[in-house]
């Protein structure tokens, strides 16, 4: 591939839609076995034949979440079968500078293992369900991985140096033999090839009868929430055998269940306040200094149902899947099985804005109800200046919108369909009438290929699309 | 208003999915999730009301068809010529009357006839505690229950409609999961089981003999979560229907059905019970053909 010497600024493009996506690197799990040996991540040498004729993915390998760290260094992925894989920014390099903006693997470790409860006789799945880094304070970094009921805090460090010349034990670790000891010397700390270690050091748990879906830091980076069906808890992060109920919304008598709490964030700017979305299409916003059970809001959005559009399914495709603050905390996105929305702090009875993922998919319902797609659960990020939002789909499709210009673009995650270094063609679905030649489709689109998770950088334009066991990571070249 | 679909959505297809849907959830790794079982029983409830819906207006419409055909057969038995003028003019009358409400009750798409049987559908609903539906006169032929989408219930709250409904416990509606046919059951009894005269709806005092509370969701009860969703669905909706499907007369069919509710015979099973051990003849024995259906709600 050609090295690029484009300009490249570091701020969001004027229109996110109309930015050059090119594929930077793909990782696909598993490896196969001729690579494994290497670190290289470029795409020619793993889009080769055999891959695209032996797809050994198995269910654990499935992404099942992705997040950049604060600073963008580092991106991290859990997968069903309970694996953290860490990947590291390549360090800007003089000598090879189209090689800046990849990521290579920087630590691998199993955050959880499957674990059977004997006393509900219950089978919790190990599949790393979120995780949420901690801003970093020194040279190690901290990130939360959650299953279905236990969150850990994991703390990945380098290794560099290793001290040697002990006096009691050889360099092997074997005991010496203390009447062979004639004289005494100082351990000192000698190089060694970089190690990257992972070591869990909280293990909040017992806390959560029904599944956890969500986990988000404090920006007084001392607290966090858990959040499961009906239940969000606080936490201190050094403390794991306590943790406060703030939410409770279970019902005195279960046959009055009518909603359950789909996900949580805490804002990014105020400590006290955090919003929690529900199975029926609304948002609540607490404020924890008012109560120490938060079950009242002081903030409620809902948007009232449109009668016009009700179906056997209304309830499923209004529950909201994903929630997150804007990074100014002036603004929340909500993903709802057909749409996105955000929604201004200051207005509760509507959305600012909405809009259609896939609505072609509003007359497929009912298909998609019984092949379980419609309780796919989509979610959505911000880019780093809050002006682009992005969400997935099916087909390996993801969509960016930008919120100023109000330009959309439909991009693909496939091997089949980009090479690498490529500009990323904007793809189209078509929904009627004639089709023409690049679009697709409806009864056309694979819905077994589904992007549910994708992150976005905070500072810069590179975003990592997770499609079943592969990770994309795509950067803007055009700005 | 209605909101077309891609594929013909029948309601009772969609309660027989979803129920489907709800009995796997109990063997899927990692235990019943709530959130996506929710979901499914809205979808269930939803189903339901345009199920009932539909039955009830054709049920209606044929109870009220025989009853119109009795007086008219009534009056045309007295012999005219024994009438005075006044009595053969308010027989006339009434045959008129009798007979045009037979013609428009016969033809759902007349306007007349149709807004009747909507306010007569919409007061007997409300009777009966389902909610009322805005568009009564749209209700579907007696031999067609299909429907491209439901109208829209405008108190048709989860909550409300369970406790509408727990005024009328002697009903349930059954599902067999073997041929998809959806049965009711009331006082206890389907209607197959009883002797010749099938109990009106709701003109006995039948006694409730059987346990018509059955739990939904699996063997494993004694957990926070799932004893709390078992319970939330402990009580059945009733909903009332007067008879039963008339195609259903294959009594023999009843041994097929299976029950899904095994938590409400846990005096009899394990705790780890799979399906087979359900329908063990045991329990069949001791609670009567109809429990072993599965009760939708």
């Amino acid at each position: 591939s050609s090295s690029s010497s484009s300009e490249r600024h570091s701020g969001p493009p004027a229109d996110g839609t109309r930015a050059g996506w090119e594929q930077v690197c793909r990782f696909q799990d598993p490896e196969p076995a001729d690579l494994s040996m290497e670190e290289e991540s470029d795409t020619r040498k793993i889009n080769n034949s055999f891959l695209r004729d032996h797809n050994y993915a198995t269910e654990a390998d499935i992404i099942s979440t992705v997040e950049f760290n604060s600073s963008g260094e580092l991106l991290a992925t859990g997968d069903k079968g309970g694996r953290v894989v860490v990947f590291q920014r390549e360090q800007e390099s003089k000598s090879q500078p189209q090689r800046r903006g990849e990521y290579n693997v920087y630590s691998t470790f199993q955050s959880h293992e499957p674990e059977f409860d004997y006393l509900k006789s219950l089978e919790i799945e190990e599949k790393i369900n979120k995780i949420k880094w901690l801003p970093q304070q020194n040279a190690a970094y901290f990130l939360l991985s959650t299953n279905d009921k236990t969150v850990k805090l994991w703390k990945i460090s380098e290794r560099d140096k290793r001290p040697e010349g002990y006096n009691l034990k050889d360099d092997d670790g074997r005991i010496r033999d203390p009447s062979t000891i004639t004289s005494l010397r100082v351990p000192v700390l000698q190089p060694m090839d970089l190690m990257v270690e992972a070591t869990a050091r909280r293990v909040f748990s017992n806390a959560h009868t029904y599944h956890i879906n969500s986990i988000s830091v404090n920006s007084d980076l001392q607290t966090f929430i858990s959040t499961d069906d009906l239940r969000v808890n606080l936490w201190n992060l050094e403390i794991t055998d306590r943790s406060f109920n703030i939410v409770d919304i279970k019902p005195a008598n279960m046959e009055e269940l009518t909603e359950v709490i789909t996900s949580a964030e805490f804002h990014p700017q105020q400590c006290h306040t955090f919003a929690y979305s529900s199975s029926k299409g609304s948002i609540r916003l607490c404020d924890m200094r008012q109560a120490a059970l938060c079950d009242k809001h002081c903030k409620y959005f809902e948007e009232p149902e449109d009668p016009s559009t009700r179906s056997f399914f209304s309830e499923i495709i209004s529950s909201i899947s994903d929630v997150k603050f804007s990074h100014n905390g002036r603004y929340l996105m909500t993903r709802d099985y057909l749409t996105v929305k955000v929604w201004d702090l200051q207005m509760e009875n509507k959305p600012l804005e909405t809009y259609q993922v896939h609505d072609y998919l509003r007359g497929k319902l009912c298909s998609l109800y019984e092949n379980d797609c419609i309780f796919d659960k989509f979610e959505c990020v911000w880019n780093g200046s809050d002006s682009v939002i992005m969400t997935g789909s099916y087909n390996n499709f993801f969509r960016m919108f930008d919120r100023n210009t109000k330009r959309d673009v439909t991009l693909e995650a496939s091997r089949e369909n980009s090479k690498p270094r490529a500009i990323l063609k904007p793809r189209k679905v078509c929904v009627g009438g004639k089709r023409r030649k690049d679009e697709i489709s409806v009864d056309s689109l694979d819905f077994s290929k589904k992007i549910l998770h994708t992150t976005w950088h905070p500072h810069e334009n590179i975003i990592a699309v997770a499609a079943t066991n592969n990770l994309y990571i795509f950067q803007d070249k055009v700005n | 208003m209605i909101t077309t679909m891609e594929c013909a959505v029948d309601a009772q297809s969609l309660i027989s999915i979803s129920l489907m849907k709800i009995h796997n959830s109990r063997t899927q790794r990692g235990g019943i999730k709530l959130h996506k079982n929710l979901l499914v029983s809205y979808v269930l409830r939803n189903a339901r009301q345009v199920y009932i819906k539909e039955k009830y207006a054709e049920i209606y419409r044929m109870q009220q068809y025989e009853e119109v055909m009795t007086v008219c057969n009534e009056i045309q038995e007295l012999n005219p010529l024994d009438l005075d003028a006044e009595d053969a003019d308010n027989e006339e009358q009434a045959r008129a009357a009798c007979c045009g409400e037979e013609m428009s009750l016969c033809d759902p798409a007349c306007h007349k006839g149709a807004a009747q049987s909507a306010a007569h559908v919409r007061t007997a609903s409300t009777l009966l505690g389902c909610s009322p539906f805005e568009d009564g006169s749209k209700a579907a032929e007696p031999s067609d229950y299909r429907s491209c989408c439901m109208e829209a219930s405008p108190v048709s709250h989860f909550d409300q409609f369970s406790a509408d409904n727990n005024r009328h416990c002697n009903k349930t509606t059954v599902l067999d999961l073997d041929t998809h046919v959806v049965t009711t059951v009331e006082n206890g009894y389907l209607h197959q089981d009883c002797c010749c005269n099938p109990p009106q709806c709701g003109q006995e005092a039948q006694s409730p003999g059987k346990k018509r509370k059955v739990e939904f969701g699996c063997c494993i009860s004694d957990m926070e979560e799932i004893s709390d969703f078992t319970a939330a669905r402990k009580r059945a909706k009733r909903e009332d229907c007067s008879y039963s499907n008339p195609d259903y007369t294959d009594t023999s069919n009843i041994s097929n059905l299976i029950s899904i509710f095994g938590s409400g015979f846990s005096g009899l099973l394990s705790r780890q019970a799979d399906l087979e051990q359900i329908c063990s003849k045991q329990a069949l024995a001791s609670l009567g053909a109809w429990t072993r259906a599965i009760v939708a709600f």
